[in-house]
C-alpha cells in the first residue's frame, strides 16, 4: 500500500474554506518530506470543479462523499468516514484545520486509530530524527515542540502555519473519486433542532481583515462608523469581552482567551484598551493596529501601528482612505 | 443522575508564562494556579443540574497533588467527591484515557468538562473521551438541559448557532454562558474539607506525543505611532509597508 497523508477540507456553500486550502498546502507540503501522495476528503454537498482546486495546493486525489447524511455537519459520522478513507488510502498522517470541527474529529478519529494527536501546529513537522511539530499554547502566549510517536499522527494545523497564496502551490487539478464511508446509526442518534446562522456575515476565523470594537465604542448604537471601515475593507467584525458580556454585540463576536481566537493578517482594535485575555485572542495576527484615546492603553505594546485620539474621529477617516484604495 | 465534571489546573488568565530547565518546564514561580475557566463553567452546569434533579456530582483531576487546593474548591463549589488521577501529564491521549477508566468503571449519566484547557489549549480530550467510551461528544456547549435520559444542547458553531437533542449519556466541552460561575460559600467550604478526595494511580498508556522543548514568541518591534491629524496615511502604510491590504 503506498503511503500518504490525508487531508480532510471544510466546505462552504460547496466551496473548500481557505482554512482548509491551507491545510492541503500543509498536507502536500508532509508529504513531500515523507513521501507518499496528498489525498484529500471532502464530506457533504460540494461543487466537483471546485473540489478539483485541491490539486492547485498540491493533492493528487479528492475522495468526495455526496451521501445526504453528511449534508449536515456531524463530527461524529465525519470523524468515522475520516478513519475509513485513512484506512483505505493506508494514511499515516491526518491533517485538518483548526476548528471546532476539526479538533473534535481529530479527537475521535484519534482514539479510532490509536493515534497521538496535536492541535494548533504553528509550522511544518520537522522530519529528522523523529517527527517533531511545532504548537501554540497558553493562548499563544508561547510555543512547544513536541514528539508525535505513535505510528498515525493526526495535527490540527493553524492558520498561517504555512505561506501560502491564492496560486497555491502552483499543482494541477485534482481527480475527484466518490467515496461511499459505511454510516453507522450510533452516529446519528442526535436531532438537530434548530441552525441559526448569520449567512451574510464573513466568519471570524477565515477573515483576512478584522476590525474590533471595545467598551471605547460607547455603546451598541455608535457602532456604525466601525461597520462602516469594515465594509470599506471588506473586513469581519469582531468586539472585545466587555462588549459582548454588556450585549453590545453578539456572543460569536468576542475574540480573546475565553472567545474566539483569530489569525487574520490585520487586526484593527478600536477602543479596546487590551487586556491579557483579549491580546491571547489575537496574537496569531500579522499586523495589529491599535487606535485608543488614551496613550498608556497596553494594546500600543502588542501593536505595529497606533493612533492616539477619538475612534469617532478617526474611524470615518479610514473609511474614507480605504474607500479611495479600490 | 450521575454526573462527572473534569478540571484542569492552569495558570490563572493574567499569568506571565516563562519556563525553566533549559526550556524543558513550565516556570511556576510565582504563578497562581486556578481551575480552568472553561471547566469552571462546566462545573458550575453540573452543580445547577444535580441541584435541581439530584443524583451526584464527581469532580475529576488528572495531575499532581499541588492541584488539591483547587480540588477541595469545586467540592466547595458543589461537587460531592473527588477524584485525582496522580499523574504528570503531558499528551491529551494520556489524559482521556485516565478519565474513560474512571468512567467505565463508575458510569455517568453525563461527562462535563471545559471546550479546552488554557495551556495546552487542544480541545481533543472529550472528543476522545467520548470515541474511547463509544458514546457521543458535543462541543463548544453554550446551554443544556436535560429532561428524562434527554439533553437540550446549544452549541457554538462557525458563524452561528445549533440546537441538538440527543439521549444520555454524553460527553460535553462546555463554555460560556452555560452557567455562571459559582463562588464558594463559608459552608461549602466547611464541608470541601471533609468531602472524600480519592487519589488513584493512573493506568497506562503507551507515549503518543511528548513535548521537548517550550518557547516564547520573538518579543514585538516598537509600534509605529501615528498623528491622530494624518489617521488616513495609516491606510497608505498598511498598503506599501506592512503589505497587508
Amino acid at each position: 500500500m503506498i503511503m500518504s497523508v490525508l487531508i480532510y477540507v471544510e466546505l462552504d456553500n460547496g466551496s473548500i474554506k481557505k482554512t482548509s486550502l491551507e491545510a492541503v498546502a500543509y498536507g502536500a507540503k508532509t508529504a513531500e518530506k515523507t513521501g507518499g501522495q496528498a489525498v484529500v476528503l471532502a464530506l457533504g454537498k460540494a461543487d466537483a470543479g471546485e473540489l478539483e482546486k485541491a490539486g492547485l495546493y498540491g493533492a493528487t486525489k479528492v475522495l468526495h462523499a455526496s451521501d445526504a447524511k453528511l449534508e449536515h455537519e456531524n463530527s461524529l459520522a465525519y470523524a468515522d468516514a475520516l478513519v475509513q478513507a485513512a484506512q483505505q488510502e493506508g494514511s499515516q498522517i491526518i491533517i485538518l484545520s483548526k476548528s471546532g470541527l476539526g479538533d473534535a474529529m481529530a479527537a475521535r478519529a484519534a482514539a479510532k486509530l490509536k493515534a497521538g494527536v496535536v492541535s494548533g501546529v504553528t509550522a511544518l513537522p520537522e522530519t529528522d530524527g523523529g517527527f517533531k511539530v511545532t504548537r501554540a499554547i497558553f493562548t499563544g502566549k508561547a510555543f512547544a515542540t513536541t514528539e508525535i510517536k505513535s505510528d498515525i499522527k493526526v495535527l490540527v494545523v493553524r492558520k498561517n502555519a504555512i505561506e501560502v497564496d491564492e496560486n497555491g502551490l502552483g499543482g494541477g487539478s485534482a481527480a475527484v473519486e466518490a467515496f461511499a464511508p459505511a454510516l453507522r446509526d450510533s452516529d446519528f442518534t442526535a436531532s438537530v433542532v434548530s441552525v441559526e446562522k448569520a449567512d451574510s456575515e464573513l466568519s471570524l476565523t477565515e477573515a483576512e481583515i478584522i476590525v474590533s470594537g471595545g467598551r471605547g465604542m460607547k455603546g451598541p448604537e455608535h457602532w456604525q462608523p466601525l461597520l462602516d471601515l469594515a465594509k470599506a475593507l471588506g473586513a469581519a467584525t469582531g468586539c472585545s469581552k466587555p462588549v459582548s458580556d454588556l450585549d453590545w454585540r453578539p456572543h460569536h463576536e468576542h475574540i480573546g482567551q475565553t472567545g474566539i481566537k483569530v489569525a487574520p493578517n490585520l487586526y484593527i482594535a478600536c477602543g479596546i484598551s487590551g487586556a491579557i485575555q483579549h491580546l491571547a485572542g489575537v496574537n496569531g495576527s500579522k499586523c495589529i493596529v491599535v487606535i485608543n484615546k488614551d496613550p498608556e492603553a497596553p494594546f500600543f505594546k502588542a501593536a505595529d501601528y497606533g493612533i492616539v485620539g477619538d475612534v469617532f474621529e478617526i474611524l470615518p477617516k479610514l473609511t474614507e482612505a480605504a474607500k479611495s484604495l479600490k | 443522575m450521575k454526573i462527572l465534571v473534569c478540571i484542569t489546573n492552569v495558570p490563572d488568565t493574567t499569568a506571565k508564562i516563562s519556563f525553566t530547565d533549559n526550556d524543558t518546564k513550565l516556570n511556576k514561580n510565582g504563578v497562581q494556579f486556578i481551575i480552568g475557566p472553561y471547566d469552571d463553567y462546566a462545573l458550575a452546569r453540573g452543580v445547577e443540574l444535580k441541584e435541581q434533579l439530584g443524583g451526584s456530582l464527581t469532580v475529576l483531576h488528572v495531575g499532581e497533588a499541588d492541584a488539591e487546593p483547587q480540588i477541595r474548591k469545586a467540592l466547595a463549589i458543589g461537587a460531592d467527591d473527588a477524584i485525582r488521577v496522580n499523574a504528570d501529564p503531558q499528551d491529551s491521549y494520556f489524559v482521556a484515557a485516565q478519565i474513560a477508566h474512571i468512567a467505565r468503571q463508575n458510569g455517568y449519566d453525563l461527562i462535563l468538562m471545559g471546550r479546552e484547557s488554557i495551556d495546552y489549549n487542544s480541545g481533543v480530550v472529550h472528543g476522545l473521551v467520548g470515541e474511547m467510551l463509544g458514546i457521543p461528544s458535543y462541543s463548544p456547549v453554550m446551554k443544556l438541559d436535560l429532561d428524562g435520559g434527554n439533553a437540550t444542547i446549544t452549541r457554538e458553531i462557525d458563524g452561528g448557532k445549533e440546537v441538538l437533542k440527543a439521549p444520555l449519556p454524553l460527553v460535553l466541552g462546555c463554555q460560556e454562558p452555560i452557567a455562571e460561575w459559582k463562588i464558594p460559600n463559608m459552608r461549602g467550604i466547611m464541608t470541601a474539607r471533609t468531602k472524600p478526595l480519592n487519589v488513584v494511580e493512573p493506568v497506562a498508556v503507551d507515549d503518543m506525543t511528548v513535548p521537548q522543548t517550550y518557547k516564547l514568541p520573538a518579543p514585538k518591534g516598537a509600534c509605529k505611532m501615528i498623528p491622530a491629524s494624518e489617521a488616513e496615511t495609516l491606510i497608505r502604510l498598511l498598503q506599501t509597508e506592512a503589505k497587508v491590504l
